[in-house]
This record gives structure tokens, sequence and C-alpha cells, in this order.
């Protein structure tokens, strides 16, 4: 069971402050997915390994020309162009035209 | 030139054939956009230079006579999602509202290369995040079918233009049905390729290792030739695979005689509507007609399927979506004075209802003491969910099953519970956890003349049996 104190602490954890009316909607919705989400423990997965990509499995399976998982995947280590340094900054924010800008991290 | 007849392959051989030009294609496509897409909401931005652009350059070619390229003049979709170069890129986010993308997605690159031309940005859920386009940190798309009722989601912009003949085809992205649910709910064909199959390179990422990138269009056949264009190793995306890309027009209206369908029966149990069921099962009848060997198969993980996927696409989505922050792109909060205030605020402002609360979940399912019990016990579940499909695929070719429960429900209808909401993808998200093919075609109506859609699933990497069968009932339906 969700409690108001576990919706703060993952909110802190995930950078949201939230109002106090999403928070009581949220504390809720939780609950109600969770208590959905529990029915995974009806099954006895001791034996099982956990999957997280699919790509490990057509590994496998030789689906794809790696003979270890991931073999496909790996590239030359080359140096190749990357974003330019006035491109990357342009979305920013806040910059000085070097650098990102964000509020004062360290208070003196 | 009624342009709302026109195909992937009609399109460019009237270009080629000089009956018009890409310029014109163009010029109609954006008039029609502008006296009809208010009403439905699918575009969120145009590229009108870019698309000029494009057009004047296949237009020379077919002056001077050269060959033209195989999507020459084809104009096309993009969902959101999918970065565009020098084009405001939103994810249908407020946090990206001002996010103009530095380069171009590979498939972007891929289709403009093969001369196709993209008209504009389809309107979506936020961060792909939703069932019905409600989600849009916008404006909602109303269905072209009946304007009362969504599209369904994410990828609901770009199913609605093939519905309303608004572009010719479009792309979208797939993390749990977001091709196929919308294709079903608009009466237009969707295809979601194998894992790996398309580079995700430049699509914005929701969940990562559930992320897919497919084609919509009006056929079967026009799918398949934005398929072959988009698919294909591509080393800036590690999971493309490096598969050899086989001709998807071959398989394409060869005799479906001898092929074994199966059809599981964990998806025509509670909760399916009567006439989805009865339309799904006179495709299938087709199919039998046709020479099928019809065989009743078991997946019986299935029901596992939906609280697997919502562990595993919230934690992948709540890691995903950490790096909205306000400080190197999109929209940030004026007034944080301090670095986490200006975060906090910034996502607070930034994300809609939806996000936050799988950004909560994921966050939840990954916190210490929780990691093991939600998280490694969903990615357990879904080896299981996938192995379901292994076993089924020694039996049979093909598996048949509704796209959706229900045809498209009204605006509103599901915006309070999002349990419900989730439910709508209870057929779709199982091939997304277990990465194979999947498509959704038009299957009949509903008595109120909603579209209702047919989904075929196919094996890993075998999209050509799967573009058969899809074609085979659409050819039975229509005849």
């Amino acid at each position: 069971m969700v409690t108001d104190k576990d919706v703060s602490y993952v909110a802190d954890l995930a950078h949201l402050e939230l109002t106090e009316h999403e928070r009581a909607r949220l504390l809720k919705d939780l609950n109600s997915v969770l208590g959905y989400i529990d029915r995974l423990n009806e099954l006895d997965t001791t034996n099982v390994e956990p999957m997280a990509q699919v790509a490990s499995r057509l590994d496998e399976g030789g689906a794809t020309s790696g003979t270890e998982g991931f073999a496909y995947a790996m590239r030359a280590d080359e140096p190749r162009p990357s974003l330019p340094h006035d491109e990357a900054l342009r979305n920013a924010p806040a910059s000085d035209g070097v650098f990102f800008k964000v509020p004062k991290v360290i208070e003196r | 030139m009624n342009i709302d007849l026109l195909t992937v392959d009609s399109a460019r051989t009237a270009v080629l054939e000089k009956q018009t030009t890409a310029t014109a294609l163009v010029d109609a496509f954006y008039n029609k956009i502008d006296a009809e897409d208010g009403a439905i909401g699918a575009y969120l931005t145009l590229c009108k230079e870019r698309a000029y652009q494009l057009a004047a350059r296949v237009d020379a070619l077919a002056d001077k006579g050269d060959a033209l390229p195989p999507l020459a003049g084809v104009p096309i979709a993009v969902k959101d999602v999918f970065a565009t170069k020098d084009v405001r890129t939103t994810a249908g986010s407020k946090i990206l509202a001002n996010f103009i993308a530095p380069y171009d997605a590979t498939v972007v690159t891929r289709l403009e290369d093969a001369g196709a031309i993209i008209l504009g940005k389809t309107n979506c859920d936020e961060f792909a995040m939703g069932s019905s386009n409600e989600n849009s940190g916008f404006h909602p798309v109303h269905n072209p079918r009946d304007r009362s009722r969504v599209p369904g989601g994410s990828s609901g912009g770009s199913a609605a233009v093939i519905a309303a003949g608004t572009a010719v085809a479009s792309i979208g992205s797939d993390t749990g049905g977001s091709i196929r649910q919308p294709a079903a709910f608009c009466g237009v064909v969707g295809l979601k390729p194998t894992y790996g199959r398309v580079s995700r390179y430049g699509l914005i990422a929701f969940a990562s290792s559930l992320d897919h990138v497919g084609p919509f269009g009006k056929s079967v056949k026009d799918t398949a030739l934005m398929l072959q264009q988009m698919a294909g190793r591509e080393p800036l995306d590690s999971t493309s695979a490096d598969v050899p890309v086989p001709n998807y027009l071959d398989q394409i209206g060869q005799p479906v005689r001898g092929l074994r369908i199966g059809v599981p029966e964990e998806y025509f149990g509670e909760g399916l509507d009567p006439e989805v069921r009865s339309a799904v099962e006179a495709g299938i009848q087709e199919l039998a007609k046709a020479g099928c060997e019809i065989v009743p198969i078991s997946l019986p993980y299935s029901k596992y399927a939906i609280p697997t996927y919502y562990v595993v696409a919230t934690a992948e989505a709540s890691s995903n979506l950490a790096r909205y922050d306000g400080v190197r792109y999109g929209v940030r909060a004026r007034e944080g004075k301090t670095l986490a205030e200006m975060y906090r605020r910034t996502r607070d402002a930034g994300f809609g209802a939806e996000v936050k609360r799988r950004i909560m979940l994921g966050t939840y399912v990954l916190s210490a003491g929780y990691y093991d019990a939600y998280y490694l016990k969903a990615q357990r579940v879904r080896r299981l969910l996938a192995s379901d499909f292994d076993r089924a695929f020694t039996k049979v070719d093909a598996i048949v099953t509704p796209t959706t429960p229900t045809p498209a429900f009204k605006l509103g209808e599901k915006m309070d519970d999002p349990l419900a909401m989730y439910l709508a993808d209870i057929f779709t998200v199982t091939a997304n956890l277990a990465g194979i093919p999947g498509m959704s075609i038009p299957c009949g109506k509903s008595r109120e003349g909603l579209p209702i859609g047919m989904q075929i699933l196919g094996k890993h990497f075998d999209e050509p049996m799967v573009l058969r069968v899809g074609h085979a009932v659409e050819h039975a339906m229509a005849g």
C-alpha cells in the first residue's frame, strides 16, 4: 500500500514538486495500478531469467549475425564528427555562449 | 486529380508519368490540410519550406527524365516524436514546445533520401504515453471517421492523417500498441516491425526496450513500400539488427493456401466487444476459405501482459525522461532559485498528468526495496510472455487476433480512469514485450460505422508473412 510519505519520497527522487491535488490523485492512482500489477505474484518465476532486452534473445536463436550477445552492436571505435558547439547550445534556455547556465549550485 | 485516392504507388507514378508534379501534389495536400485539419487536429507543425524544397528536387529529376527514387513525390507525415532538423520537434509535450531538433532521425533521412516529402509533424500523446491522443500537451485529435471519438494513441495524428486523406502515408512509434491501436480506430493499416528492424536513432525515447518505429498507410502494400525504405542495420542504434532486408513486396499477393493461422483463445474472452468478435471471426473465415488451416492455440501468460508492461515501460520511461530538466533544451520554469528547485518547477510545469503518473510509477518500481519485487519480477514474466510466442510459432505461421477490445471510444470517456485506458492496449502490448512484428488492418465496421481492426502477428523478422496474410484478408474483405 502506497502512503502519502511514499508519494513524497518518490516525487523527490523523480524531481517533481506536485500540488496537493496532484499528490492526492497520484496516491489513488498508484495504489490502483500497483494493485493490478500485484497479480504478477500469482506466478512462480524462481527459475526464470529476467528479460531486459529483445536482442539478447534473438542471439540465442541465431536470428542475428552475432555469435555472442550483442556482437553485432560493436562498431569501430573511431572519432566521428559530433554536434557543433553552437548547435548544441542553440536550444539552451540559458547560456553564456560557451556553457549552459543554471541557478547557483554552491552557496557561500 | 482526386488526392483522396492516392496511394504510395500511384502518387509516385503520377509524378513519373507527368500527370502532375511533386510541387502540385504538395500544394494540393496543404490546401486540404488548411481546409480540413482544423476540425481534426492531426498536425502540430507543418514544414512547408522543407516540403517545397524536396518537391522541387523531385520535379527537377522528373523534368530531366532521370530515374526517380522509390518514394518520389509521396507526401507523408511524421509523428512528432521523430527529430527533424531545423523543424520544431515536441513529442507532444509542453516541455519541448520550443525545441528545434539539431539533426534528423534515421527514418526521416531514409524516407527523404527515397524521395518522400514530409508535409508536417503529427500530434500524439505526450512522449507517446496514451491510448487516445488526449494526453497531447497541445490539443486532442478527433477521429476522422467520427469526430466525437478518439483516434486512438499514441500515434493518433499519424493514423488520422491517413483516414482524413491529409497525407498518403505516415510514420509512428509503437511502445505498447501506439501504431496498431490507432490504425484500428481510424480504419487504416499500421505496421509495427520486429524490434531492431528499423533504427530508433532520433526517436525521442519512451521505453527503449519496447519502442518500435513503423509505417501507416491506406493499404498493406503501402506500408510494405514504406518499410522497405525504413528497414535495415544502422550503427547509430546499437539494437538495430544486422539481418538482411528482404523485398517486402515479394510475398504480397502470394496464395495463402496451406498456411497455418493460430487463433489464441485468450484474445477472444471476456471484455471483447461482440461486434469486434464477429468482425474478426469473419476475417478468419475468409482466411479459411482461402485455404488456410485455422489452428486454435493458447498463449497462457497473456493476462499478465498489461501488468508486466506497466512496470517495464514506466521504469524505462522514468529513466529516459530524467533528461528533461530545463538545462540543455526545452522550456525552463523561471522562478527556481536553486538548481533542484529549477528542476522540479520545470518538470512540474512541463509535464502533463499522465507523464507524471508514469514517471512516479516507474520511479517507485525502481526504488530501493521494490526493484526485485516489481522490476525484476516483471522482467521474468516478460520472458514467459515471449516464450508463449516461441511455442506458438512452432505450430503456426502467423497469429490472428482483434487489435483492440472495442472500437474507438468517445473523447473524455476514459480520462478519469487510468487503468481502463491501459486496458485499451491489452491485445497489442504482448508483441512489444516479445519484440515480434504485428500489423493492424481494417476488418469490417460496427453497426455504428466505426472501423474494427484485425491484428496479425508473426515470428521475429517474418514481416513478409505478416504482410502476405494481411494482404489476403484485405483482398478478401474488399471483394
